[in-house]
């Protein structure tokens, strides 16, 4: 990994020995700093940055709002929650947890046939032209075997270039995403998980192992934080999730996921 | 005719009971001889005033045609006596339910438990809406909500003389209900820190006050509450998990089933632990007593049943003399045997007084079990399981008799009829099935639920069945 050379310095020699002091003077000093150039702006970035610090604002006072109920005492709620099941059925999941995982055997069944029943069945074929583009080296720049690639992609946690002499393919750091938007079709929320894989690339196998994200490609996240148990009691950790928007135009990646 | 006789093959037969012993002494019938003729012969014997309806077992198969039809594949040594065993079947028989006579609505979500008093008279269901609701059953109508809990109400509990029912919710509360007035019998009993999954109550020929009543909830506790004087008496502690059913045995035992999979077995004059009853490799979900019928319906007869359920009458002490003649015919000399169903696919048959070991493990579900039940007369095991088939086991010996296949998913309750001869089984699939335990085949199928059926009962009195589920309406 080329960009955590601040916390690789600072893992080797510590910090500055009035470093800690004089951040905290500065963060004390911050509300001055703040209000000092609000009086001062003019202008069309005056009116933009009062937009947005209005908008600041309101949310602040709504946070201390809450807090401020936290701390009075409520009677509970007295609304029961629905969906009443019998004695023996609630330590168990439900049988939609069984359709779950009928569903994952299915889907397994279907992976090994090469077959996805996924939300976004049909996306556009990417080109070559358009995913990679060519590279000119060489001191006429006349050689022309290298690619870099145009979309977002994905490369792990271990990885590490090859001599760029040798490298075919670059991935440029500005399109790498650890990260993706994933929502869950049931839930209706979207939690931000860290992407694991990419499991297939719908255009070609050679994007999949590249791992450039497209749109519909099937990529798998790590789903631990949403504690999700299987009938056995096992954690599940990984899931798939297909990917729903076009990354390389939105800078993020909003993918739903696959239950 | 003589000369027809002559020329069939004779043989030696000697009748016996289902404990072993001998009745009369061994004679001669000719091989064709029907069940009519034996029953004809063997009432002769028994000297009874009314003649009761038998059944005949010769090597455990049933004689249905003829004794030569039975004896066609086994090989038979003519000079040797033959063993028949008969069995008194009930003498009522309950008419199969045909159809739904109405469907009660009222409850504001899902129904999720329903049961019959012991007499049949009063219907009382609990409902996710935090209601128990009383139905009067000649009308067909509401009668009562009891209003009182604060969430859902999971279970409840008729005692064995009618006149309380008792229902735990999952906020950990035990209420009382008096069923002739719809109003709460004294305070509210909490304790407990988690859901309660069970409710049981005394026998009534230990105790016919019907006094004391058990509650087994998630927290692993078991309590002993003293609905007299409103107050927890016991506090049995000792599952490690969930205890997910608890039975009040008719011989002065407490059996407890847990998710932490083992059965514990206690005296419930004191409150000892004596026994724990491991085997299974999962959680334990239900348990069912051979004498649990008859515990349920304490004083009341099913065979007196009348049209218009009546409560029955008599003293304190004429109740418990009943019940304790009827809790001795059904139990006979053998004591109490236990069947536990769990969530690794088998069953286990225990003698609990006796033994830790168990006396036969029954396998055979595809899925978990979720219900497990003795028939009245205590001679077949129904286990109802979620692979969608019901499983009907000998309940003396627990050898696998047949499989009900006909639900489309999950089975989640059963219910028997009081003589035996019927099965009703409820469904995630929304409807009901009756199966005829003789001829081992589906008699009615019940449809006209909306959602997944989740309790199902049948009146001991044997005129009805109840049903309640997740489409909020009681059929």
């Amino acid at each position: 990994p080329q960009n955590e050379y601040i916390e690789l310095h600072r893992k080797r020699y510590g910090y500055r020995l009035d470093y800690h002091e004089r951040r905290r003077k500065k963060e004390g000093r911050e509300a001055h700093e703040r209000s000092r150039k609000a009086k001062k702006m003019i202008g069309l970035k005056a009116k933009l940055y009062h937009k947005q610090r209005h908008a600041e604002k309101i949310q602040m006072k709504k946070t201390i709002k809450m807090h401020e109920k936290r701390n009075t005492k409520k009677k509970n709620d007295e609304k029961t929650p629905k969906g009443a099941v019998p004695a023996y059925l609630l330590d168990r999941e439900g049988q939609s947890r069984a359709k779950v995982l009928s569903n994952m055997i299915k889907q397994k069944r279907k992976e090994k046939a090469g077959k996805w029943e996924v939300p976004v069945p049909k996306v556009r074929a990417q080109g070559e032209t358009e995913v990679l583009k060519v590279i000119r080296t060489g001191k006429r720049k006349k050689k022309a075997w290298k690619r870099m690639v145009t979309k977002v992609c994905f490369v792990g946690d271990g990885f590490t270039r090859k001599p760029p002499k040798y490298e075919r393919f670059i991935r440029p750091m500005g399109l790498r995403f650890k990260k993706a938007h994933v929502t869950h079709p049931e839930l209706k929320a979207t939690f931000c998980l860290p992407i694991l894989g990419v499991k297939k690339n719908p255009s070609s196998p050679l994007y999949t192992t590249l791992g450039v994200i497209t749109k519909g490609t099937v990529i798998e996240v790590n789903v631990s934080e949403l504690g999700l148990v299987t009938q056995g009691g096992k954690v599940i950790w990984g899931k798939y999730a297909q990917v729903t928007n076009n990354p390389e135009n939105d800078g993020c990646i909003n993918a739903v996921l696959l239950v | 005719n003589m000369s027809l006789d002559e020329d069939v093959q004779r043989l030696l037969i000697q009748f016996r009971d289902e404990a072993g012993e001998s009745l009369g002494s061994p004679f001669d019938v000719p091989v064709t001889i029907t069940p009519d003729k034996l029953q004809l012969v063997c009432n002769a014997l028994l000297q009874k005033d009314e003649p009761v309806p038998l059944a005949f077992f010769v090597h455990d198969a049933e004689i249905v045609a003829s004794l030569e039809k039975t004896l066609a594949g086994q090989s038979v040594e003519t000079e040797k006596v033959l063993d028949i065993i008969y069995q008194p079947q009930a003498v009522f028989r309950v008419r199969a339910v045909t159809r739904c006579t109405s469907s009660l609505e009222g409850h504001t979500e899902a129904v999720i438990s329903v049961a019959f008093s012991p007499t049949g008279k009063y219907l009382a269901s609990g409902s996710g809406d935090t209601t128990v609701r009383f139905w009067d059953l000649s009308t067909e109508t509401p009668q009562f909500t009891a209003k009182g809990h604060r969430h859902w109400v999971l279970s409840i509990a008729w005692s064995p003389d009618g006149k309380k029912l008792a229902s735990g919710c999952k906020n950990s509360q035990i209420f009382l209900w008096d069923p002739a007035t719809g109003n709460q019998i004294g305070r509210v009993l909490a304790g407990h820190s988690k859901w309660i999954t069970c409710l049981c109550w005394e026998p009534l020929h230990i105790n016919p006050e019907c006094r004391y009543l058990a509650s087994a909830s998630k927290d692993g506790s078991i309590r002993i509450w003293d609905t007299l004087m409103g107050r927890c008496d016991k506090i049995l502690t000792s599952h490690t998990q969930s205890v997910t059913c608890v039975k009040w045995g008719g011989d002065g035992l407490l059996y407890s089933s847990s998710q932490d999979r083992t059965i514990k077995v206690w005296r419930s004059q004191d409150g000892v632990l004596c026994r724990t009853l491991q085997g299974h490799a999962h959680w334990v979900n239900t348990m069912a007593l051979s004498t649990d019928y008859v515990l349920r319906t304490g004083a009341f007869e099913p065979a007196e049943a009348t049209i218009n359920p009546q409560d029955v009458s008599g003293s304190l002490a004429e109740l418990k003399d009943k019940a304790q003649q009827r809790y001795d015919q059904v139990r006979g000399q053998e004591p109490e045997r236990l069947v536990s169903g769990s969530d690794d696919f088998t069953l286990f048959l225990w003698r609990p007084a006796e033994d830790k070991k168990p006396l036969e493990r029954m396998t055979g579900h595809q899925a978990l079990i979720n219900q497990v039940l003795f028939s009245p007369d205590t001679r077949i095991i129904a286990s109802a399981s979620f692979d969608k088939s019901i499983k009907l086991w000998d309940g003396r010996t627990g050898k696998y008799l047949t499989s009900l296949r006909g639900h489309v998913s999950a089975v989640y309750q059963i219910a028997w009829s009081a003589d035996s001869r019927l099965l009703v089984s409820g469904s995630s699939d929304s409807t009901l099935k009756v199966w005829d335990a003789k001829m081992k085949k589906l008699a009615i199928d019940l449809p006209g639920h909306a959602d997944e059926v989740y309790a199902t009962d049948w009146s001991p009195d044997g005129q009805r069945v109840a049903s309640g589920g997740k489409d909020k309406c009681l059929r």
